[in-house]
């Protein structure tokens, strides 16, 4: 009977604008942000960062940002990959070459290096859509994966071709290189997360998300009603290819340490997200999240059952993960497009009507 | 015909003003089609002007190329003095000019809230910043247009599905949140191609009393196209009539009724 919203009347549009108008969702959502920042790091040791909650809040920003792209303004990509190789590769060129910047804004500045490459490679989308434009943005894939192969500027000539991250602090805490430790790895990354979800959540609410969403729902409509594909299309490359080249630059930088372009940031990143974010849920915030433990999770929870307790060897355990995740997007692109986050909503609906559903 | 350069007086007392916009000798082709056939007559200030003619005689074209969406083969446009040169859809938005469309054309992924809201988004002026986040100006922008957005929900009646996804309405209410989203961006002029097609006759008195309270409230000067001949006679001040691409009649309701082409245009008499 907790979730309810009878009694719980707005009497300004501001706190009818707010993102959890529900008083039981929003207690649910500060409970959930006091205890990542409060209580995880004391009990996080490098196996769980490692597996699970660093990449999970890695993979959480990149599928924002592609959510951000196809799920709130309708322009398919498969470039994720390559932009992600654009952030970590731009935060490697600024870490070497100031090494007294902030580790902070080498991340930001990757995430704008990237923003920039992102509306370069996002202006075919002002001549073609859908399917042709996926077409465009995986040429841009291979394009950026080979460029960072085949340039040594990138790397700084190293001979086997990787970048590595050389030891950065922040706060006086190790949060690159080998020394850092797990809490710091995974607050670091927190810190990020956090502050991009609440401007993604702004952004998509305000005028810059309705006309996004205008433009992907129809776009002729949208632009007799007075809004600039233009303008529109290149803003939605532009801060989705930020929080991509962010999430690229802590994947090199916080998690990695070292990386090789083909490896990391090949096609199947791009398919990865792209994944993340159709069975999270297109055009939600909170699917994105889902999306993304839900990808991370899977592995690490078939690993420990087929191979951990049934004892089957790791490749097998491989093979049905990947037919496991393709069956799964198969069934989510028939039964419920909109991914998680429309199951969590239905399930929201029906318990706000309980047990009285009539 | 009296002289009208500055305006005229309706038969039921409500003073129209001098010319709002003007279409001289449109001619717009599709490859070998020609949808309108060197047309010409004026959208004056405050009146309710209808465009009928049978399936096909170009209605929608013609309001196309009003709405800046088609750019005429041949002719000019004039609009409050100005000759309008070739321009994109988003920026005759601008200058005041909103519509709604035949086949709907709402975005069935956002809320009729939304939906409406997007009617205010040429007016809407905060940065990026800003509205990142969400203090400042975007925050007392979106308050400010909220609270307009809620009058037009309030005219229209449809304070109940505010929050409902546009995609599940039924017909009828699709129809009344595209008005509210055209209505949202306070047009001074306003096209409407066929807003009550598809309507029952319950249906199609409420978008009349909409359409004819707004225009008194707001003087917002209408452009309708409808096949239904009795709305047009109780709604509009004057009707241009066209078939295949022509015009063939243009006046008060009454007069072009009993016009010869018209009756022959509608009965079939000069094709047949
Ligand atoms: N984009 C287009 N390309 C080619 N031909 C077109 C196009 N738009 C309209 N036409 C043609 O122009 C003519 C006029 O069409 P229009 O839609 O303006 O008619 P209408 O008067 O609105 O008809 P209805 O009452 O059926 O809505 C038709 O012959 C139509 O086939
Ligand atoms: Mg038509």
């Amino acid at each position: 009977m907790l979730y309810r919203e009878a009694g719980d009347f707005k009497t300004t549009y501001r706190e009818d604008n707010q993102t959890f108008p529900i008083r039981f969702d929003r207690i649910a959502y500060y409970t959930t942000v006091a205890a990542a920042f409060a209580v995880v790091p004391f009990f996080i040791n490098d196996y769980w960062a490692n597996a699970v909650f660093v990449p999970f809040l890695i993979y959480a920003i990149a599928a924002l940002g592609l959510n951000i792209l196809t799920g709130y303004a309708g322009q398919v990509s498969l470039g994720t990959g390559g932009f992600m190789a654009v952030g970590a590769y731009a935060c490697y060129k600024l870490m070497t070459a100031f090494p007294e910047m902030s580790m902070v804004l080498n991340v930001l500045l990757a995430g704008l290096v990237t923003a920039g490459v992102g509306v370069l490679f996002g202006l075919p989308s002002l001549r073609i859509k859908g399917f042709y434009l996926a077409v465009a943005t995986l040429a841009a894939q291979f394009f950026l994966v080979w460029l960072f192969n085949k340039v040594p500027w990138f790397y700084n000539n190293s001979a086997s071709g990787q970048i590595t991250a050389p030891e950065r602090t922040f706060l006086g805490q190790f949060v690159t290189g080998a020394q850092t430790s797990a809490s710091a790895k995974y607050l670091f990354c927190l810190a990020f997360v956090f502050v991009l979800a609440l401007v993604a959540r702004n952004l998509t609410r305000g005028t810059t998300g309705r006309k996004w969403m205008a433009i992907r729902d129809m776009d002729i409509a949208a632009e007799i009603i007075g809004v600039n594909p233009l303008t529109t299309k290149l803003s939605a490359f532009a801060v989705s290819s930020f929080y991509i080249g962010v999430a690229g630059a802590l994947f090199f930088s916080v998690y990695l340490g070292a990386a090789e372009v083909g490896e990391s940031f090949g096609i199947q990143k791009s398919f990865l997200i792209l994944f993340m974010v159709i069975i999270g849920g297109l055009g939600s915030i909170f699917g994105s999240f889902a999306g993304a433990a839900f990808l991370v999770l899977l592995p690490v929870l078939l690993k420990n059952v087929l191979v951990g307790t049934l004892g089957w060897p790791t490749d097998l355990a491989a093979h049905i993960e990947l037919m496991i995740v393709g069956a799964l997007i198969i069934i989510f692109l028939i039964v419920e497009p909109h991914g998680l986050a429309q199951l969590w909503r239905l399930t929201k609906e029906k318990l706000r009507l309980w047990p009285f559903p009539h | 015909m009296k002289d009208m350069s500055e305006g005229y007086v309706t038969a039921d007392g409500r003073q129209i003003g001098g010319v709002l916009m003007e279409m001289k000798n449109i001619t717009l082709r599709f490859g070998g089609v020609v949808a309108i056939k060197d047309i010409s007559f004026d959208i004056r200030d405050g009146e309710i002007r209808a465009i009928i003619g049978p399936n096909g005689a170009g209605k929608s074209s013609m309001l196309n190329v009003i709405s800046g969406f088609y750019v005429p083969t041949e002719g000019e446009v004039w609009f409050k003095g100005v000759r309008r040169g070739p321009m994109k859809p988003y920026q005759v938005a601008r200058l005041g000019v909103a519509r709604t469309f035949q086949n709907i054309a709402l975005f069935d992924g956002m809320t009729v809230l939304d939906n409406i809201m997007t009617g205010r988004l040429t007016r809407m002026k905060a940065g990026l910043l800003s509205q990142a986040l969400w203090y400042g100006a975007a925050e007392r922008e979106e308050i400010a247009h909220r609270e307009k957005v809620e009058r037009i929900i309030d005219f229209l009646e449809i304070q109940n599905i505010r929050k409902t996804p546009v995609g599940r309405l039924p017909y009828g209410l699709k129809k009344r949140v595209e008005l509210a989203r055209a209505l949202a961006a306070e047009p001074k002029l306003l096209l409407l191609d066929e807003p009550m097609a598809g309507m029952n006759v319950e249906e199609k008195e409420d978008m009349s009393r909409f359409i004819l309270d707004l225009n008194d409230e707001f003087g917002t000067t209408i452009v309708l196209i409808e096949h239904d001949m009795g709305v047009v006679m109780d709604l509009s001040d004057r009707v241009v009539v066209m078939d295949y691409g022509r015009k063939i009649g243009d006046g008060p309701p009454e007069e072009v009724r009993n016009n010869q082409d018209v009756i022959d245009a509608y009965l079939g008499v000069a094709h047949d």
